[in-house]
């Protein structure tokens, strides 16, 4: 995994500092530097990356902490995780889509209520879509982080005995809420930082999300380098590359800042354990009420953009105020349904490829931890994560150039590969907590039965397991999919995928054709959370303590 | 440590063995190009966000595949940009032969860039069969990209042109000058956008607006300079700082491309919008994008056009494919085609006078589309400033304007 990661940092460092042989750069220099911080949009991008990354991961992770804390081992608990898996395979750029055509002034909320209720025989001018302070991207970024967050937790759960933990709480009278909170958070939290910090740095460097629902006078500034980069003007790849390395300290200091509040919560929250407060059964009804009325509208924006999507691929004309089409036609489907199978089935390919190595690379390596009593060094750690936290389009152009010199490039093996140094990760990441958090004593007691360390692993570790596994491959597989940047660079064009296709296609802005690929996107992504989700219920019907703690 | 780094790097790009000196073709000896051609398999990196266009690439690839023998595969951009950045890479890497491109879509700022890195291949574009019939007289974009001098680097494909739309069950009489355009916002504000620059159509918007208002427009035609800058663009400033409060969103927000132009449109959030392709409108209305009533018109004063143009890269893989492809986009039989609103609508590069009676009849039967002006009601298309102009004109924009003073 170093190569690439060192030759991705290398692309992007070298031009930021002036090195690029191919555009006439071959001297060292701090002119890419200069001419980045001359730009009058700076501090205002470089603040709005910073909040938006801060607020909608807070939010998310409040969200998702109230609606398990008031919640979890309830009927409406059980609904909630059923929601899941629709929620995660929708694709972010889809799901920024349907979201902008839900809220925007012309969008389905106000054409539900024009004119009869608002008196609009034309849309308002207001700015609700691409406001300077970046809400709606804030609501966009957390509609699809709260279920990633939901999903990691749900993993953790199953490892902590959480039920146990709560029913001892409420026996000594604690509320459900503060209980939960008290004994349950503070062992979830340690299982799940990873994920929240991967969504932080995702949130802080986002670009198609933030292209359709961020403000831009400016944008922030991951899209800034995003522009520069594109630029025809090749003299701003270098600030473009100097950018994308001040985007890489901002994301850093980002997750220095939550370092810090994690430890301002934790000192607090120490206090307020300590104090014994019981909670208030009141408190309790509101916080539970909010966290699901939170929860239910991120995932009703979710699930009404899809809809407007669907609404969309069959739409002929369709104007404002109509709250549906003038009428409906196949026309879409037909002309783009043929052209999918193709694409359709490299997508597959590919993201089951990828994932499976991926899985297979993860669990070595966790075994091995294991048997060895190996503690994984941090540094390590930080190599593998520096995929998701280096903005892709900067750390790929590196990574270009690596796979065209070494020849490896160009084909469905060369994609895959690319497709893996992301893909590995997130299933490190989905896994590595649960793993390790598997209660050892099982491992003692099985071998004292007679059973040889290989035979533990595929008898007892795994199956108990099985649920972390299969979401951690889940995981892996939507990130395969929904992969654009390296599947077209490393792919040299020649490899042509769902998502290479809708984001070509979408660049002509018809919605019929994103809501037609939008919706074939999700179908690629949807099977292996539902089957994350389903088997273990199956295959554990009689197993209830291993389906959660 | 960098240096360190680079110097590994370095080794690996070395330690691949460099493909065999290739001989170049040269599209005088057309007998050879074609023979080499046979079997090949040209990578064609064009803008794929159009089902039109999409569709006529295809029927392009399946023609060649036909007559020659070659393959065709259309590798979908959402940015040009994407093209320019893969050869770059495979320059960095020492990979002079063999690249993933054979041919681009490109024009203006992207052909400046690759001509000035000497990332082409050529010159080649004159020397094809298919170019004594290209209109250079008539038409002078195809010999000069935005005043830069093509040199046969690349060969034009198609004529594009600014033109305003307007639904005209909403508005019936549009601005038909940019001055009457100020005064038109003035009276309905938050109803005309453009794309915030440098999106290509945003920036031309700029440049429509100093043609018509800088007190001498010949001086765009030559690089840019502190003095000439000044005088040309004053005017343009002043007329932004006007315009912009009366903008969609009050010029807090700016759609960011032309296709985002035509859903506002659609959506009723406004009635006056612009377009780089003349047929826009019509195919956005067979497609449902946009109510029937939806109109077309250019200013008084004309409007900016140019050529696009199709280049191979300097280390292409299929450069005899490519050129026999090329010199496919500019026969008759693909120009007809490309010009029939029905296909795409795209104006040609061809001198009709030039043409035998039956290639000029294939011209005469197309119908116009719905929303399409005839080529006489277009009118003569104003040049492109120099690339340079586009520069300033884009920086300026974004400190005055882009960044939320």
């Amino acid at each position: 995994m170093l190569g690439p990661v060192l030759a991705g940092l290398l692309g992007t460092l070298a031009p930021a500092f002036g090195y690029m042989p191919a555009l006439g750069g071959t001297t060292f220099s701090l002119n890419a530097f200069e001419a980045l911080f001359a730009w009058p949009g700076l501090s205002s991008a470089v603040g709005l990356s910073l909040g938006v990354g801060l607020a909608s991961t807070a939010l998310s992770l409040a969200i998702v902490t109230l609606i398990c804390a008031g919640w979890a081992d309830t009927r409406t608990f059980a609904m909630v995780e059923r929601l899941l898996s629709p929620l995660l395979s929708v694709p972010h750029a889809a799901a920024a889509f349907g979201l902008a055509f839900l809220i925007a002034p012309s969008g389905w909320i106000a054409r539900g209520l024009s004119p009869w209720a608002t008196g609009w025989e034309q849309p308002p001018d207001l700015l609700i879509l691409q406001d300077p302070a970046g809400l709606s991207l804030i609501f966009g970024l957390v509609t699809k982080e709260v279920p990633f967050l939901l999903l990691m937790t749900l993993a953790a759960l199953s490892q902590v005995r959480a039920g146990q933990s709560l029913r001892v709480a409420q026996a000594l009278g604690y509320s459900r809420v503060s209980g939960w909170l008290k004994t349950v958070f503070p062992l979830i939290y340690r299982q799940i930082r990873l994920p929240v910090y991967a969504v932080l740095a995702f949130s802080m460097s986002v670009v198609d999300v933030a292209i359709i629902l961020g403000p831009n006078t400016p944008s922030t500034l991951a899209v800034q380098v995003v522009r520069w980069m594109n630029d025809p003007d090749l003299a701003l790849r270098f600030q473009a590359a100097a950018g994308a390395v001040l985007q890489l300290g901002l994301v850093i200091a980002g997750l220095g800042l939550w370092r810090g509040l994690e430890m301002a919560v934790a000192g607090i929250g120490r206090r307020w354990t300590a104090s014994g407060a019981r909670g208030h059964r009141v408190f309790d009804q509101g916080v539970r009420g909010l966290a699901l009325g939170l929860g239910a509208v991120a995932a009703i924006a979710v699930i009404a953009g899809l809809a407007g999507q669907v609404a969309w691929s069959f739409a002929g004309l369709w104007q404002f105020p109509d709250l549906l089409p003038d009428g409906f036609t196949f026309r879409n489907w037909q002309r783009h349904g043929a052209r999918l199978a193709g694409p359709g089935l490299e997508t597959l390919t590919i993201a089951a490829l990828s994932t499976g190595l991926a899985l297979l690379l993860t669990l070595a390596c966790l075994e091995a931890e294991h048997r060895h009593g190996l503690r994984p060094a941090t540094r390590a750690l930080w190599l593998l994560y520096l995929p998701l936290i280096v903005p892709q389009i900067a750390f790929l152009a590196g990574f270009q150039t690596l796979s065209i010199s070494t020849g490896v490039d160009g084909g469905r093996m060369a994609v895959t590969l690319a497709h893996l140094v992301f893909v590995l990760p997130y299933v490190f990441l989905a896994l590595a907590d649960p793993w390790r958090a598997w209660d050892a004593r099982q491992d003692t007691v099985a071998r004292a039965l007679g059973a040889g360390p290989d035979r533990v692993l595929w008898m007892v570790r795994l199956p108990m397991l099985l649920r972390p596994v299969l979401t951690a491959a889940a995981v892996g597989f939507a990130v395969s999919v929904g992969q654009y940047l390296p599947t077209l660079l490393v792919g040299a064009g020649r490899v042509p995928t769902l998502t290479t296709e809708a984001i070509a296609l979408a660049s002509g802005g018809d919605r019929r054709v994103i809501g037609v690929y939008a919706l074939a996107q999700m179908g690629a992504a949807f099977a292996p959370f539902a089957l994350a989700v389903l088997l273990p219920r199956l295959i554990w019907r009689n197993r209830k303590g291993l389906l959660n703690g | 440590m960098i240096r360190h780094m680079l110097t590994s790097l370095a080794a690996v790009a070395i330690a691949v063995p460099l493909a065999a000196q290739e001989v170049m073709p040269d599209p005088k000896a057309w007998g050879d190009v074609t023979a080499a051609a046979e079997g090949q398999t040209v990578y064609w990196h064009a803008w794929g966000g159009s089902n039109s266009v999409n569709e006529f690439i295809a029927w392009a690839g399946d023609q060649v595949q036909e007559t020659y023998g070659i393959t065709v595969e259309h590798v979908k951009l959402k940015d040009t940009a994407d093209a320019v950045s893969r050869v770059i890479a495979e320059k960095s890497a020492g990979k002079d032969a063999g690249g993933a491109v054979d041919l681009i879509w490109i024009n203006g700022e992207n052909f400046a860039a690759m001509k000035d890195q000497g990332l082409l291949f050529g010159p080649w574009a004159e020397s094809l069969p298919n170019w004594e019939f290209i209109d250079v007289e008539g038409k002078p974009a195809v010999k000069s990209d935005f005043t830069v001098p093509t040199e046969g680097l690349e060969a034009p494909w198609g004529m594009a042109q600014i033109i305003f739309y307007h639904d005209s069950s909403r508005l019936d009489i549009p601005p038909r000058s940019i001055p009457a355009l100020r005064d038109w916002a003035q009276d309905n504000p938050g109803r005309f956008a453009y794309p915030q620059p440098p999106d290509f159509l945003g920036s031309t918007f700029l440049k429509q607006v100093v043609l018509e208002l800088a007190p001498d427009p010949s001086v765009l035609s030559e690089p840019v300079n502190e003095a000439n800058y000044v005088a040309a663009t004053t005017p343009l400033w002043e007329y932004l700082d006007d315009l912009t409060p009366n903008l969609w969103r009050g010029g807090a927000a700016y759609p960011q491309s032309g296709a985002r132009l035509v859903q506002l449109m659609n959506d009723g959030e406004i009635d006056l919008a612009l377009s780089f392709n003349p047929n826009e409108p019509s195919n956005a209305i067979a497609n449902f994008e946009l109510p029937d009533t939806v109109r077309t018109y250019v200013l008084e004063g004309g409007t900016i056009g140019n050529a696009s143009f199709v280049a191979i890269p300097y280390n292409a893989n299929a450069k005899e494919g490519a050129l026999v492809l090329a010199n496919f986009l500019m026969s008759a039989e693909a120009q007809a085609r490309k010009s029939d609103p029905a296909v795409w609508g795209d104006g040609t590069v061809l001198a009709l006078d030039k043409l035998n009676a039956e290639d000029r009849a294939k011209f005469d039967a197309i119908a116009l589309g719905v929303a399409t002006l005839a080529p006489e009601e277009l009118g003569q298309s104003l040049p492109e400033p120099h690339p340079s102009w586009m520069v300033r004109l884009e920086e300026d924009w974004t400190a005055r304007y882009g960044v939320g003073q």
